[in-house]
């Protein structure tokens, strides 16, 4: 298996000083070139599960391996696409994304020849030399993209990269995520609290519980790799998701709203379940 | 306006000329120093000090900041020591400057980059600290680390709190300079402002003033002033 995350746990000490357990026992495969995706409610420890697997943080027990390698540190095969763009606000595009081949050594000429075919890629060549405030929301998220694109990762790690943007930017940018994943054989690790997203994007759904985080259930999404999914078999996967997380959700709700809270699923409307997905 | 005031009270005014003169005595000084080299000369003397004394501070200031951002041992100590020091007026400096280094030029080298040190160290600090952890996130995913991680993310996006540190920082020194100058001698604007009392040149000690107050508003609203615009305009003014 390419990406093995093995008997995960992660505590942290909140305000009050207690420790607090965040991530519980999480075991994750996943194939080389596979989407998977993570949903569940926000504050379930999922941002912190990739920031464990790009490296930035360790856990406390429990390893994470690529291609069998232990990961101790970040690198530029494992690059993560964050909520928030995060473009450096003092460098143009094209800076911006030549950043990491610059700290690869990659010659100047070169660094720029190859951010400008992945700016391509994401539709942007017109923009190289604007600065990040000049660009839309959407366009910010594209330049995030092609600066983790342009280190020809292994694996992309994407933490809730569409939630700050509007539904037609997204179902754009879903879709030119979808043909990039296509074209260049990534993996991809791609977070959301979205289920309709989740279900629509990726092949496997691993379905968070909360407080500690843990994994709740591994749903696989039947895929039709060439055609666009009938509306019906969608629906169906993210119905299963849903039920599967409403246990969840009244854990949150319960905790939020008091113990006379009682959520009940109905059935899913087409127009609103693209929002479901946003209030749990 | 102000112009014709002042040219009306003076010669109505009982003072004799030469503890009030009129405008036009001063200007005619002011424009004599400046062709005969007297005034030019101090104008020099003093801007080569408060550069280089400047300089010096932005560096100590920069280098402290690291530090104390750095370590919270270094932070737990001379973090407090620095905002104490940033409280004492420069020119308190001036006495033990003195018994130290002597009536000299180092010593108002001294009292000069100690006036903008603190302030220095102090801006430094908070715009080290205040840089967004999404973006060092985003730096150490694409490998940056050490010098590089310092130079390329932590150093650029303080930038703006750096700024106003220089534009406080320069504030003070210039302050202390004239200050230093004016008791230590040596020659500078502060100097001729003392010669010009002691001489009785009221006209003289005016023209210095103008001067110091032009370069004053020089720095601030064309150096400081534009450097600020420009980073606000390069990062969208919305951007912290
Ligand atoms: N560095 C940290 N220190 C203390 N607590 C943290 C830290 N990072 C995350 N947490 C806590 O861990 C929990 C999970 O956070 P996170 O992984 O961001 O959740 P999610 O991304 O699923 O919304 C939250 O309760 C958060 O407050
Ligand atoms: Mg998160």
């Amino acid at each position: 298996m390419y990406l093995t995350i093995n008997g995960i746990e992660k505590s942290f000490v909140n305000e009050k000083k207690e420790r607090v357990k965040v991530l519980d026992n999480i075991n994750i495969e996943a194939e080389k070139g596979s989407f998977v995706s993570i949903v569940g409610p926000s504050g379930c420890g999922k941002s912190t599960l990739l920031y464990l697997i790009a490296g930035l943080d360790r856990p406390d027990a429990g390893d994470i391996r690529v291609a069998g390698q232990k990961v101790k540190k970040p690198g530029p095969e494992r690059v993560v696409v964050f909520q928030e763009a995060g473009l450096f606000p003092w460098l143009t595009v094209l800076e911006n994304v030549t950043y990491g081949l610059k700290l690869k050594k990659m010659s100047k000429a070169e660094a720029e020849a190859k951010a400008l075919e992945v700016l391509k890629m994401v539709h942007l060549s017109r923009y190289v030399d604007s600065y990040p405030h000049q660009l839309s929301g959407g366009m910010k998220q594209r330049v995030a993209i092609a600066r983790a694109l342009v280190m020809e990762p292994d694996i992309l790690l994407m933490d809730e990269p569409f939630s700050a943007l509007d539904e037609q930017t997204r179902m754009v940018l879903h879709k030119e995520l979808i043909e990039i994943w296509r074209k260049t054989k990534v993996t991809i690790f791609f977070i959301t609290h979205n289920i309709r997203e989740a279900v629509q994007l990726s092949e496997k759904v691993v379905v968070f519980a909360t407080r500690p985080g843990k994994i709740k259930d591994i749903i696989s999404v039947p895929s039709m790799k060439d055609g666009v999914m009938p509306d019906s078999v969608t629906l169906h996967t993210e119905q299963k998701v849903l039920s599967i997380l409403q246990e969840e959700i009244e854990k949150v709700l319960k905790e939020e709203m008091g113990d006379d809270y009682s959520f009940k699923t109905g059935p899913v409307h087409r127009n609103d379940s693209g929002d479901m997905g946003s209030h749990i | 306006m102000i112009a014709v005031i002042w040219e009306v009270t003076s010669r109505l005014s009982s003072l004799p000329d030469f503890m009030f003169p009129g405008l036009l005595q001063v200007l005619d000084t002011l424009v004599n120093g400046i062709i005969s080299g007297q005034i030019t000369e101090a104008i020099l003397k003093s801007i080569g000090r408060i550069l280089l004394g400047f300089t010096i501070a932005i560096v100590i200031g920069l280098i402290l900041g690291y530090f104390i951002w750095r370590y919270k041992l270094v932070e737990d100590t001379l973090g407090f020591v620095v905002t104490a020091l940033q409280s004492i007026p420069s020119i308190v400096w001036f006495p033990l400057a003195i018994i130290w280094f002597g009536l000299n030029d180092f010593s108002i080298l001294f009292i000069v980059t100690i006036g903008a040190t603190w302030t220095m160290t102090v801006n430094a600090t908070s715009g080290f600290k205040n840089v967004p952890q999404l973006y060092q996130r985003v730096a150490k995913t694409y490998g940056s680390s050490g010098f590089h991680f310092l130079r390329t993310v932590i150093l650029p996006a303080s930038v703006p709190q750096i700024i106003s540190g220089l534009r406080i920082a320069w504030a003070f020194s210039w302050r202390a300079l004239m200050a230093g100058e004016l008791l230590g001698g040596g020659g500078g604007l502060g100097q001729l402002l003392e010669m010009g009392r002691s001489l009785g040149q009221m006209d003289l000690v005016i023209s210095v003033m103008i001067i110091i107050a032009i370069i004053g508003t020089i720095v601030d609203n064309v150096v400081f002033s534009r450097l600020e615009r420009n980073v606000q305009l390069k990062w969208g003014v919305s951007s912290r």
